[in-house]
């Protein structure tokens, strides 16, 4: 079962999950329309690539967006959540263990205390997320049970990790369960909104052009997200 | 399938069905026979099959549900921040349940978004800056209005809006004749004063073609006798067109592309009729933004640009008053707490922000301009945008939406507020006479020509 699962299901995993991403961009990219978007992407193809960088860097800075400096607590709450939902995959030592087994190459290990804490971060900031949609009326008036299912399906991966890593219970198990929860979280990601991950920087960048050509670029005003 | 004879799913193309309609008192037929109007379904998915793309449809998937635009939306924050009014919602709960739906909504439904796209939005575009995917409420209703009003489901005041603009290509019944007379008897009666002014119409080859609000010849017809003044003053070579001279565009509002690229090729016509170096409109935030921002590609303009440079009034204006073509009198600047309404359609939908402080640094007495907050592209709709100011069955609502920029008013202690965009003139008048807090406003003409410093003999004093 391990054998199967790390193995050729694994690339299957990661070829539907990353090829869909591609895809995924591919289409946005496709799907953009000058015409009923109203901004002369080519035309102005400078200036729209300034607004996209501007754009996508000022959200990606905790303090590069109003919105951001504006709500401090949701903001480190939501940024502890993404490092740690992206550095700990891809930098955690097992993993990395693997990879070198697999493929002959390793990126750079972080020390186990730091995957713990970025683990244990992950799971903090989702029941902070959780509690926010209960309390604020604003956020749960948006908040509909596929929201509840995008957190549990992103969170589950490191709840079963880290009771793997503590050797809580059946280790076997739970590496078991660690290893089919990641990757439902892959197969997830192209096909559900959890596609945010690279349509975050699509949507940004998209923006950005409009901002960067048609409003206010174009007339030498930086736009101050 | 029930269509009303005034509410129903055709454009007001003629003079005779735009008469009737009118005659309709504040629409109460009209409101009538929308109850009974039949959405027709499977144009609706068809509509939105063809023009919805990657970008609206990435929105209404990848929305986080987060809440960081609620406080964004000025309406959300008059509204006693009621969560029916957090943009995100407002849009998930029309646009998405029509797309979710396939089309398949009912009358009922369809009544019900048109109540929130035009009464609980002024398509101000301020969420989009405060949406970490960068999501757009103000485009993506814009585009839910187009829906609507392709279905008939739209206020009666901008039915009638987006047909006067069909039938007279006017937002309001102002014929070429009436323009032109209105051109050549304000000509007349600003001469006495100023000699040797004219209102050239038609004239090839000008350094500036000048269109406008038809508001303006219609009710303020000095507004023009006033851009006549400065043009005079600045010693510039200028021209009206007799057809396209009209720039606003009630179609925007209501959601009828079609009338939209009919109206703006109507004023691309008439410059490259009249080849001027370049085209100044009126102090109007929507006008600019129809013909300016948006027109080019309504028109299909591959490079999103007018044919000739396209500028605002008030960049006109600064670049007269920098390059000492009007010259401001020190004596007469403005001496009292001034502060600027910065509207959204030309300061976040195209980045004016400095233009219009550089010109109150020429005008206001150093230490007496006080800032909004927030402001510049941050600032908040006037409460009357995106055609609000002028639906009647909205009127409470927009009352309450008011309240926003009154605060902001009133926190600067200013009584005196510059607004350079017709519409937002036009919500803070309703805002002083609904609230009396005791303001004045005003448009940039008229101050500037009153502290003109004026070549000897150029003005004749009675
Ligand atoms: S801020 Fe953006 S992502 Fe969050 S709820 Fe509003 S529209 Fe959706
Ligand atoms: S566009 Fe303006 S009015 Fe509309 S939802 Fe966004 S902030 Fe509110
Ligand atoms: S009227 Fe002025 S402030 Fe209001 S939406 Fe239009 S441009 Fe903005």
């Amino acid at each position: 079962m391990y054998e199967l699962l790390t193995g050729p299901f694994m690339w299957l995993v990661f070829a539907i999950s990353f090829g869909g991403l591609l895809v995924r961009v591919v289409l946005y990219f496709k799907g953009l329309s000058q015409q009923l978007d109203r901004v002369a992407y080519k035309a102005h193809l400078s200036y729209g690539l300034k607004g996209a960088f501007n754009s996508i860097f000022s959200w990606l800075n905790p303090v590069g967006a109003r919105a951001w400096r504006k709500k401090p607590g949701f903001t480190l709450v939501f940024f502890a959540f993404h490092i740690g939902l992206l550095a700990t995959p891809i930098f955690l030592a097992a993993h990395n263990i693997m990879l070198q087994e697999n493929v002959g190459f390793g990126l750079p290990q972080m020390p186990a205390f730091l995957a713990d804490l970025l683990s244990w971060t992950v799971i903090v900031a989702c029941v902070a997320i959780v509690l926010r949609r209960i309390a604020l009326p604003e956020v749960r008036i948006l908040t509909t049970a596929y929201d509840y299912l995008m957190l549990l399906i992103t969170v589950a991966p490191f709840v079963t990790g880290l009771i793997a890593r503590y050797q809580m219970g059946d280790y076997q198990f739970w590496l078991l369960a660690h290893i089919i929860t990641g990757q439902i979280w892959l197969l997830c990601l192209p096909f559900t909104k959890l596609s945010h991950c690279v349509l975050f920087f699509c949507s940004r960048a998209q923006l950005g052009m409009d901002y960067g050509i048609k409003r206010g670029g174009l007339k030498g005003s930086t736009f101050s997200w | 399938m029930p269509q009303g004879k005034l509410c129903n799913r055709q454009p007001i193309n003629t003079d005779e069905q735009l008469k009737l309609t009118l005659s309709d008192k504040s629409g109460k037929q009209y409101y009538a026979e929308m109850q009974e109007l039949d959405v027709d379904t499977n144009a609706l998915w068809a509509t939105i099959q063809k023009t919805m793309k990657s970008r609206i449809k990435t929105w209404l998937e990848i929305c986080a549900h987060c809440g960081m635009c609620a406080d964004s939306c000025f309406l959300y924050q008059v509204n006693d921040c009621v969560p029916e009014q957090v943009p995100s919602y407002k849009i998930q709960s029309t646009l998405g349940h029509i797309v979710k739906k396939k089309g398949q909504v009912d009358n009922e439904f369809m009544r019900k978004c048109m109540k929130i796209a035009w009464s609980q939005c002024t398509c101000c575009n301020r969420c989009g800056m405060y949406c970490p995917h960068g999501i757009d409420m103000g485009v993506m209703f814009s585009y839910l209005r187009g829906l609507l009003y392709s279905q008939g489901f739209v206020p009666w005041e901008l039915k009638i809006g987006s047909g006067m603009h069909r039938v007279y290509r006017a937002q309001m019944d102002v014929t070429t004749e009436d323009w032109v007379e209105t051109c050549e008897w304000m000509a007349e009666e600003t001469e006495e004063e100023w000699p040797g002014l004219t209102i050239p119409v038609d004239k090839q080859d000008a350094e500036i073609m000048y269109t406008c609000n038809a508001r303006e010849p219609k009710h303020y017809p000095e507004d023009l006798a006033e851009a006549a003044v400065l043009f005079h003053v600045a010693g510039t070579n200028w021209t009206v067109p007799s057809e396209g001279w009209e720039q606003t565009s009630l179609s925007m509002f209501a959601g009828d592309w079609e009338c939209c690229k009919d109206n703006v090729n109507h004023v691309y016509d008439a410059i490259e009729r009249l080849n001027p170096a370049r085209v100044t409109g009126t102090e109007c935030g929507h006008a600019h933004r129809a013909t300016v921002i948006e027109g080019p590609y309504w028109a299909g303009r591959k490079d999103g640009l007018p044919p000739k440079p396209y500028i605002h009034y008030v960049e006109w204006l600064a670049e007269a008053l920098r390059e000492g073509k009007l010259k401001i009198d020190p004596a007469k600047r403005i001496k009292e707490p001034v502060t600027l309404q910065d509207s959204c359609n030309y300061v976040r939908n195209q980045g004016l922000k400095d233009v219009t402080r550089e010109i109150l640094s020429y005008i206001v007495e150093p230490g007496y301009f006080v800032e909004m907050a927030p402001n510049k592209e941050h600032n908040y709709c006037c409460g009357g945008g995106g055609g609000f100011n002028g639906i009647g069955l909205y009127r409470e609502q927009r009352n309450v939406a008011l309240r926003k920029k009154m605060d902001q008013i009133l926190d600067t202690g200013c009584k005196l507020v510059i607004a350079p965009c017709h519409n937002c003139w036009d919500a803070i008048r309703d805002l002083e006479e609904e609230y009396e807090i005791g303001i004045r406003w005003s448009f940039l003409k008229p101050l500037i020509i009153g502290m003109l410093d004026i070549p000897e003999g150029m003005r004749v004093e009675w």
